[in-house]
């Protein structure tokens, strides 16, 4: 069926005497998780960077054609595991808003969905950030970075019951209400922690090795990462003010204030990594201001009561009319979607697919280094902040 | 520019054959484009200043069954500027035999997203992109024989000699 040549032949057949063809395994500290990197490198600069995925794929989408709604939560949880309130989060709307039922879901249950994905969005970014830090070689963010994580993992597994794939938000509602006394715990934690964000930003933000490696390094202009699809962070350090929080409004985010940080290029270009680098550390502190207020509504106005079940608006049977929906939510890493083709006769839906934003954002990575040093390469591919479990679903 | 407005806008361009609504009732009504004019319509929504369609969030393959044999492309765009988001549709038959795929043309030349989704399509779908740059598997081995996310698709009972239960 091929007529022409593919790219990739193209490229790996017409290789010059002084090019080499290098792979940067599967399995390799730097990628992130299992991603194959096939670089052809004239001596250390790279001229093409063809990445190969797939290493992690578990057939997420022929798996939601034989389970009900509520049970394919826990498989959405496994695809960006370091955010999976948020996976659940999205997933959920989308169902809430296919049955009609989004409006009828209790405020407090509305609050808590967004305390817990703030948090973990905390928790993801603490990692990217970790990461990127021993990428670049620098040891001492990375465990602080964990140390902090594992406050807030200890707090998720009280409320959830588990530390990393939580399944904790219901169509219709929450697993369990909050623990009694996860409120003030949640108030000491960002006490603790503000100072702690103080300190990361001292060790790492400003440091000259730092932005020595990662300033003016993989510029992405902004009509290239909106042509390849990036959003998120990607987007947002290219300059553009777009937070899908703020576009669409969806929960209870309009009542919510915070800011957008955008990239401005301060140490080198606008769309290099280091400026991906500083919206996620500002996205933290944004997040705990969001954390802020809702723990402060959850504690006076939308207390809890004995009489509050968070399974109370669970649908019996999970039936949407027969129709097409797609939903978008912010996810850590950019714009997570989900698109479903409902046949309105039974609870298994005839297709679900699943958006990842890693994977958007991946694809721009040929494109933003071409002509570097290969430890630049790392550098770009640690800014994009990727997760093999969405990349691949 | 609401959706109506662009229906007509893309009406007034294209003809009444080439463009026409599905669920026009339902939360997200959807625009069913002949496949044939699909590069066209897209360059126009994305180019026009009114509709600014910048953005590709989607490009779904989805297969319709044994019964019905038909192959969809569901595109879902949205437009930066002015905050709106559009759903395409374009429908082929195809009788599922070995030995052609059904075969759509290629929107990777207007965003560069639909590069590695159209491969994703490909790959799980077995649906054909003629004029894509790099068509080849993504997420399965190079060497996968099937398209699992086809309804009628039998899992292989081995892969290189080992069985697969």
């Amino acid at each position: 069926m091929q007529v022409n040549k593919t790219r990739y032949a193209q490229l790996t057949e017409g290789l010059k005497p002084e090019e080499m063809l290098i792979n940067m395994g599967p399995q390799h500290p730097s990628t992130h998780g299992v991603l194959r990197l096939e670089l052809i490198t004239d001596g250390e600069i790279v001229k093409e960077v063809i990445p190969h995925m797939g290493y992690l794929h578990r057939c997420f989408e022929k798996h939601c054609e034989s389970l009900t709604y509520q049970q394919i939560i826990p498989f959405v949880d496994r695809m960006d595991y370091l955010a999976s309130m948020n996976n659940d989060h999205a997933f959920v709307m989308g169902v809430e808003r296919m049955m009609g039922i989004d409006k009828d879901i209790p405020k407090r249950v509305e609050y808590i969905r967004v305390l817990v994905c703030e948090l973990n969005r905390i928790s993801s970014h603490l990692i990217a950030i970790g990461i990127y830090g021993i990428d670049i070689g620098a040891f001492t963010p990375f465990l602080w970075c964990f140390r902090d994580r594992e406050h807030i993992m200890n707090m998720l597994e009280w409320a959830s019951g588990s530390r990393m794939l939580y399944n904790y938000i219901w169509v219709g509602g929450l697993f369990y209400d909050l623990p009694v006394g996860f409120e003030e715990r949640c108030a000491e934690f960002i006490a603790y922690f503000k100072p702690k964000l103080i300190e990361l930003n001292q060790l790492l933000t400003g440091n000259q090795i730092f932005i020595g490696r990662t300033a003016g390094i993989g510029v992405l202009p902004l009509d290239v990462a909106i042509n390849y699809g990036c959003s998120g962070p990607m987007l947002r350090g290219s300059g553009l003010k777009w937070d899908l929080r703020r576009v669409d409004e969806y929960s209870v985010y309009p009542e919510l204030e915070f800011d957008i940080p955008v990239g401005r290029g301060e140490m080198g270009k606008t769309g290099d990594c280091w400026d991906r680098y500083k919206i996620r550390t500002d996205e933290i502190a944004e997040s705990i201001r969001i954390i802020e207020q809702c723990l402060e509504r959850l504690q006076k106005e939308l207390k809890r009561s004995p009489e509050f079940d968070p399974r109370a608006k669970l649908p019996k049977k999970i039936i949407p009319k027969e129709q097409d929906f797609y939903i978008r939510a912010e996810n850590p890493k950019g714009e997570l979607g989900y698109y479903f083709i409902c046949d309105g006769k039974t609870e298994i839906p005839r297709r679900v697919k699943a958006r990842a934003p890693s994977f958007n954002n991946l694809s721009v990575l040929p494109e933003i280094s071409r002509g570097v040093l290969i430890a630049d390469l790392v550098a770009i591919l640690g800014s994009i902040d990727i997760v093999l479990g969405e990349v691949d679903r | 520019m609401n959706f109506n407005e662009i229906k007509d806008l893309l009406t007034d361009k294209f003809g009444q054959t080439a463009i026409s609504v599905i669920e026009p009732m339902g939360l997200q009504p959807a625009l069913l484009i002949d496949p044939d004019f699909i590069v066209q319509v897209c360059e126009e929504l994305r180019d026009n200043n009114k509709t600014w369609f910048d953005f590709l969030s989607c490009l779904s393959g989805v297969d319709h069954g044994p019964e019905k044999n038909k192959f969809e492309i569901v595109y879902h765009l949205a437009s930066i500027p002015h905050k709106q988001q559009l759903v395409l549709k374009t429908i082929k038959d195809h009788a599922r035999n070995s030995d052609t795929l059904p075969s759509f043309l290629t929107v990777s030349g207007v965003w560069r997203t639909a590069e590695w989704h159209e491969r994703e399509a490909f790959d799980l779908f077995g649906i054909y992109f003629e004029g894509h740059p790099d068509l080849r598997r993504i997420l399965l081995p190079d060497d996968w024989e099937g398209y699992p996310l086809r309804k009628d698709y039998q899992a292989a009972e081995e892969y290189k000699g080992i069985k697969i239960n």
